[in-house]
C-alpha cells in the first residue's frame, strides 16, 4: 500500500439544540422510523470531509434553475424568484454546490403518482430544479409560489406552503435537506413538521419578502440564506 | 462575520422527492474503465414494525480502489485518483423498501492518528418521517482491518454488526446492508 501522510482532520462544529428532533409525535411519520438510540459521536475522518464537490453536472445532469419555462407554455400561478447565499457555520461562503428544490404547483399538486390531492397538475410546471452556487454562494431560481394542501398526518391536516431544498456543501456530513416557507402564511404555526423545530429557530425557515431580489415588473423576490455545519479551526486532539 | 451562526435545520425530505433527486444511472457509480473489483450492495429499509420503507432516498460516498477520494479535500493526493469513478451514489428505494448499487470495493482510507481505516462505504438515509438525515456506514465481512478500524472501535461491540454488510450467495462481489430505522437490531447511527 501506498504511504501516506498521517493526516488530522479539524473535526465539525458540535451540532445546536436548534434541529429538530428525530422523534415528534405530533409528526406521525417519525414515531414508527425514528431511530430509539441516539447516534454514536465519531471522529471526522477524510470521508466525511469529502463530497461529491465539483463535477455536477457531469454527475446529475444540466442545471435548470429557472421551473418556469421547462413546459410549451408558462406555468399558472405567481412567479416568484428566490434567492440566498449559502454559507458554513464561519461564515464562508460555500461556492461550487448543487442545491436542488422541489415543490407542489400554484393549486398545491406535487408531478408525483401518490399525490392524490384533487387538485389539478399544471403541463407546464414539473416542480424540479437545480441550481449551483457561483463564488460566493449565491444561488437563484425562478419558480411559481406553490400552494398549500392537504394531507393524512391528522384530522383536516394542511401543510403550509413550502419548497424543498437539498444542499450538499463541502463533504458527506455537511449534507442539508430542509423546507423554505413563506412569511406571514398562517398554517405554520400548526403544521407539525415546521413545529419539530424549537420555536427559537423556526423563523430561519422562513423566507424573507426582498425587494432588491424582487424583479421590478415581474416576479416578487423572497430571500433565504442556509448555513451549512462548519469545521473546527484546528484537529481535535484524539 | 461576527454573528455565531449554526446550521439551517433540518427538515424531511417527504414522500415526493422522486422527480427531482433521483437522476438516471444514480445507483451506478462505475463506468467501463473504472478500476477495482465490482461490487453490488443491496439492501432493505425497515422501519420499526420491520414494514419496507417504499419512499427512502439513500446516498452513498466512497474512496476509489485505492482509497482516494474523488472531493477537493482530498488534497494530499486527490490529484491522483480514479477520474473514471464517481464516489457518489443515489437510489430510491422501490416499492419493497429496497436500494441496489453498482460501485467497487473501496480502498482502505488514512483515519485519525496515523491509524488506516478499514475499506468502508458512507450512508446517508432520507425519509418521510425522519426530521433530519441519518448517517451511517457500511463495512465488509472478513476484513481483519474491522478490528483496527478508528471509527467502528467507538462503537460497542454488541452493536457493530449492523455496520457490517453481509456477503451474499457467499461470494465477494455481491453485499447486502440492511437498515433498521428503528426497534430490534436497529443500524447505529453515527454523527462526527
Amino acid at each position: 500500500m501506498m504511504d501516506r501522510p498521517s493526516l488530522e482532520i479539524a473535526g465539525f462544529r458540535e451540532p445546536d439544540s436548534l434541529q429538530p428532533p428525530y422523534l415528534f409525535a405530533p409528526y406521525g411519520g417519525t414515531v414508527r422510523r425514528a431511530p430509539l438510540q441516539r447516534p454514536i459521536e465519531v471522529p471526522a475522518t477524510l470521508s466525511e470531509v469529502t463530497g461529491p464537490a465539483g463535477d455536477w453536472e457531469r454527475l446529475m445532469g444540466s442545471a435548470a434553475d429557472d421551473l418556469t419555462v421547462t413546459g410549451k407554455g408558462e406555468p399558472l400561478g405567481e412567479r416568484i424568484v428566490v434567492a440566498g447565499r449559502v454559507v458554513d457555520e464561519n461564515g464562508r461562503a460555500v461556492g461550487n454546490t448543487m442545491i436542488e428544490i422541489w415543490q407542489a404547483n400554484a393549486a398545491g399538486r406535487y408531478l408525483h403518482e401518490n399525490d392524490q390531492h384533487r387538485a389539478p397538475l399544471d403541463p407546464n410546471f414539473t416542480g424540479a430544479g437545480r441550481a449551483i452556487t457561483d463564488a460566493l454562494g449565491r444561488y437563484r431560481f425562478t419558480t411559481i409560489k406553490p400552494g398549500a394542501y392537504p394531507w393524512s398526518n391528522h384530522a383536516n391536516a394542511w401543510r403550509p406552503a413550502h419548497v424543498h431544498l437539498s444542499v450538499f456543501g463541502p463533504g458527506f456530513a455537511t449534507r442539508l435537506v430542509t423546507q423554505m416557507y413563506f412569511p406571514g402564511d398562517p398554517l405554520l404555526d400548526i403544521d407539525p413538521i415546521a413545529g419539530a423545530v424549537p420555536k427559537a429557530a423556526r423563523e430561519r425557515l422562513v423566507a424573507r419578502l426582498d425587494l432588491s431580489t424582487t424583479v421590478a415588473g415581474f416576479a416578487l423576490g423572497y430571500r433565504f440564506d442556509i448555513v451549512l455545519r462548519g469545521r473546527l479551526a484546528t484537529p481535535m486532539e484524539s | 462575520m461576527t454573528e455565531s451562526l449554526s446550521q439551517t435545520p433540518s427538515q424531511t425530505v417527504g414522500p415526493f422527492f422522486a422527480l427531482a433527486l433521483p437522476w438516471a444511472g444514480g445507483d451506478t457509480l462505475v463506468e467501463q474503465a473504472t478500476e477495482g473489483e465490482r461490487i453490488t450492495l443491496v439492501g432493505r429499509v425497515v422501519d420499526g414494525d420491520g414494514a419496507p420503507v417504499p419512499d427512502a432516498l439513500i446516498e452513498i460516498w466512497q474512496a476509489d480502489a485505492e482509497g482516494r477520494y474523488a472531493g477537493p479535500a482530498d488534497s494530499h493526493d486527490g490529484a491522483g485518483r480514479d477520474r473514471h469513478f464517481r464516489g457518489f451514489g443515489r437510489c430510491a428505494t422501490d416499492g419493497n423498501g429496497q436500494f441496489r448499487f453498482g460501485t467497487i470495493k473501496p480502498g482502505r482510507v488514512p483515519g485519525p492518528g496515523g491509524v488506516w481505516q478499514a475499506p468502508h462505504i458512507e450512508v446517508a438515509v432520507f425519509a418521510r418521517g425522519l426530521l433530519k438525515a441519518l448517517f451511517t456506514r457500511c463495512y465488509f465481512p472478513g476484513e481483519e482491518s474491522n478490528a483496527t478500524d478508528p471509527v467502528l472501535a467507538v462503537v460497542p461491540e454488541g452493536r457493530r454488526a449492523t455496520l457490517i454488510a453481509i456477503a451474499e450467495h457467499g461470494d465477494d462481489r455481491s453485499f447486502r446492508f440492511d437498515i433498521v430505522l428503528q426497534g430490534r437490531n436497529e443500524t447505529v447511527f453515527l454523527v462526527c
